[in-house]
C-alpha cells in the first residue's frame, strides 16, 4: 500500500521551475531516500509535502486523502512529522521542553505528554542532556532533536532533511541504527533527503534523483549510482569528443 | 516548585494581605499603584513574554475596558462589577480583530507592533471627539465617600481599592502559572522561539497567537476598570497615551520577560523608582531639577545593561529557584 502518493506537482519560484512534473509513491513501512546535487529542488519538494508551500499544480495524497495545500499543522496532524535541513530549535526551551511540545499534538495533558517526550529521548539517546536547553546542544545533538520532536507528533510518515549532515561516520552509523528501528519495530515509514551516500546505502529501500526539479532515475541503492543519467548530474558529463 | 519558592511566596502575601492594617495612605497608594503594574505587566507578559508579540499599545484596552465600564455607571448607574464584563467582551473582540488583521495578513515583528500602536492612537483621537463620554474634557464619576464601603459600585475607602488590586493581581499570577504549565503556555513557547518550527509540529499558530493576545486584551480591560474607578476620572489624552503603553511593559521587561515573578519584581521596582527617587531626593534635600529622572534613568540603564533578561532570571539563579 501506498502511503504517500505524489502525482505531477509543480512548483516555481518567480518563474523558476523548482519542481516540475514529479510523480513517485512512497510505500507504507519502507525507507525512500530523495538524492540529487544542491538545488534540485529537495527541499521544495519537501515543503510542498509537509505544507511549507502550496504546490502549482499536481496532487499529494497521503493515507488516500488529499493534502496538498493544507497548512503545516494539518499535515503534521494527519501524520506527517518533519525535520528542517537548517535546524530550527525552540533555543530557550530545554530538550525535553522541545520534545514535549511535539507530544502534544496527540496527548492534549503535558504530564503524558512529557513521559511520551522521555521515551522518544530515551531512544534517541539525549535523555542525558534533556534539561539543558536547546541552545546549548552541539550540531549533531540538534539534529537529533530535530527528529526527536518529529517523533513526538506520533507520525505515520516521517520527512528528514539531511540529518546526517555534517555528522561523523560513528554518528552517523548511530543515526542509521536509529532509523532502521524505528521501520522495524514501530512500522515507521521514512522519506528523507540525504547526501551521505553512505546512509543512503545503508538504509534506503529505494532511491529517487532529482535534478534540475525533475526525477532522472529511481530503484535500489546499488541500481542508481550505476545509471549514467545519475553519475552525470553528480560528476558532470564528460566533454570528450 | 520548590519549599523555597512557598515560604517565599507565603510570606510576600501574607504581607501584602496585612498591609492595610499598618501602612499609611501615602504608602497604600505606592502599594496599590505597585500592584496594578504587577497586574498588568502580567497580562502584557501573556502576549510578549509568552507568545512573543510586542504590543506597544495596551493602553487601548486599558481606556476602552475603562470608559465601558465608566460610561455604564455615569449613564445608567450600572454597576462596574456588571460593567467588567462588558469592558472585557469589546475589548476582547476588537483585539480579536486586531490579531486577526495581523496574522492573516502576515503583519509581524516590528509591523504587529506598529499596528498595535496605531490601534491606540485611532482610539486616543477617537474618544477625544466622542462627546457621549465627555470628550477631551474628560469623563468624571461621582467621588467615592472615602468611609463608607459599596463593593457593588466600587466606592469606598483606598482599602477596597487596595485589596481589589491585589485580589486582581493574584488570580493574573495564578492564571498565569496555569497557562504556562500547560498546553497553552508550551505552544505559546514555541511560536515565540520559531514560528515555523512550531507550525510543523501541528500548531495552529494564528489560533494561539490570536487566543494570547485575547487573554492579555481581557485582562488588561478589568485593569482599565479599576483604574478609571480608582481616580475617578478618565481623559483620552492621558489614558489612551502610549507613555500608559511604555509603563505597562517597562515592568516585565526589567522584572524578566517569560517568567512568573518577573512582572512583579519589575513592577515593584519601577514604582520604587517613581516614588523612591522623588522620597531619596527631598530626603536629601537635592533641589536639581531633572535629578530624579537622572536616577531612574541610570537604575533601568543598569538593570538593562547588566541583567539583559531581567531581574527574576538572575535572582532564580542565584536562590536555586526554578524560573
Amino acid at each position: 500500500m501506498n502511503l504517500l502518493e505524489v502525482q505531477n506537482v509543480e512548483k516555481s519560484f518567480r518563474g523558476l521551475r523548482a519542481v516540475s512534473d514529479v510523480s513517485f509513491e512512497v510505500e507504507a513501512n519502507s525507507i525512500v531516500a530523495l538524492i540529487g546535487p544542491n538545488g534540485a529542488g529537495k527541499t521544495t519538494l519537501f515543503n510542498l509535502i509537509a505544507g511549507a508551500l502550496a504546490p502549482d499544480n499536481g496532487t499529494i495524497s497521503f493515507d488516500g486523502q488529499p493534502i496538498a495545500g493544507l497548512r503545516p499543522d494539518q499535515i503534521c496532524a494527519r501524520g506527517i512529522g518533519r525535520t528542517f535541513q537548517i535546524v530550527k530549535p525552540f533555543a530557550g526551551l530545554s530538550v525535553l521542553d522541545n520534545v514535549t511540545v511535539g507530544a502534544l499534538q496527540r496527548n492534549a495533558n503535558v504530564i503524558t505528554a512529557r513521559a511520551v517526550a522521555e521515551d522518544i529521548l530515551i531512544k534517541l539517546g539525549l535523555a542525558a542532556k534533556c534539561d539543558q536547553p536547546a541552545a546549548s546542544l552541539t550540531l549533531p545533538d540538534r539534529k537529533r532533536l530535530e527528529v526527536a520532536r518529529a517523533l513526538a507528533t506520533g507520525p505515520k510518515l516521517l520527512l528528514l532533511d539531511e540529518v546526517m549532515a555534517g555528522l561523523r561516520p560513528t554518528e552517523c552509523d548511530e543515526v542509521v541504527a536509529i532509523l532502521r528501528a524505528l521501520k522495524q519495530r514501530d512500522g515507521m515509514t521514512i522519506l528523507l533527503i540525504e547526501h551521505v551516500m553512505r546512509a543512503v546505502m545503508a538504509l534506503a529501500d529505494r532511491v529517487i534523483v532529482l535534478h534540475h526539479g525533475e526525477i532522472i532515475g529511481e530503484g535500489t541503492p546499488a541500481e542508481v549510482v550505476r545509471q549514467p543519467a545519475v553519475v552525470a548530474s553528480y560528476l558532470g558529463e564528460t566533454s570528450e569528443p | 516548585m520548590n519549599r523555597r519558592a512557598v515560604i517565599l511566596l507565603t510570606g510576600l502575601a501574607i504581607t501584602l494581605l496585612a498591609l492595610p492594617l499598618f501602612a499609611n495612605s501615602y504608602l497604600l497608594s505606592i502599594a496599590t499603584l505597585f500592584l496594578f503594574f504587577a497586574y498588568t505587566g502580567q497580562a502584557w507578559n501573556i502576549m510578549m513574554g509568552f507568545a512573543g508579540q510586542l504590543s506597544l499599545g495596551h493602553a487601548l484596552y486599558l481606556g476602552v475596558g475603562g470608559y465601558s465600564a465608566a460610561a455604564l455607571y455615569f449613564h445608567y448607574g450600572i454597576s462596574p462589577l456588571i460593567g467588567l464584563w462588558l469592558a472585557v467582551m469589546i475589548c476582547a473582540a476588537l483585539s480579536a480583530c486586531l490579531g486577526a488583521l495581523a496574522f492573516r495578513y502576515g503583519i509581524s515583528g516590528v509591523y504587529f507592533t506598529l499596528l498595535t500602536i496605531a490601534f491606540a492612537e485611532c482610539a486616543r483621537i477617537g474618544f477625544d471627539h466622542f462627546t457621549w463620554l465627555g470628550g477631551s474634557a474628560g469623563l468624571f464619576l461621582k467621588v467615592a465617600q472615602r468611609d463608607r464601603i459599596d463593593i457593588l459600585n466600587l466606592r469606598g475607602p483606598p482599602a477596597l481599592y487596595y485589596y481589589a488590586i491585589l485580589l486582581l493581581a493574584g488570580l493574573a499570577f495564578g492564571l498565569c502559572s496555569w497557562l504556562l504549565r500547560r498546553r497553552p503556555g508550551y505552544y505559546w513557547q514555541a511560536i515565540r522561539e520559531n514560528e515555523e518550527a512550531a507550525a510543523a509540529l501541528g500548531i495552529n499558530t494564528f489560533r494561539w497567537k490570536i487566543l494570547a493576545v485575547v487573554i492579555s486584551a481581557a485582562m488588561t480591560a478589568v485593569a482599565g476598570v479599576f483604574l478609571a474607578f480608582y481616580y475617578n476620572n478618565l481623559f483620552p489624552e492621558q489614558i489612551f497615551n502610549i507613555n500608559r503603553s511604555v509603563e505597562i511593559i517597562l515592568g516585565p521587561i526589567v522584572g524578566g520577560m517569560g517568567t512568573l515573578f518577573g512582572p512583579v519584581i519589575g513592577a515593584a521596582l519601577m514604582t520604587l523608582l517613581t516614588d523612591g527617587a522623588t522620597e531619596l531626593v527631598a530626603a536629601l534635600g537635592w533641589d536639581i531639577p531633572g535629578v530624579k529622572q537622572l536616577i531612574y534613568g541610570v537604575i533601568l540603564l543598569a538593570v538593562v545593561v547588566f541583567l539583559p533578561h531581567g531581574i527574576w532570571p538572575a535572582i532564580a539563579r542565584k536562590l536555586k529557584l526554578e524560573r
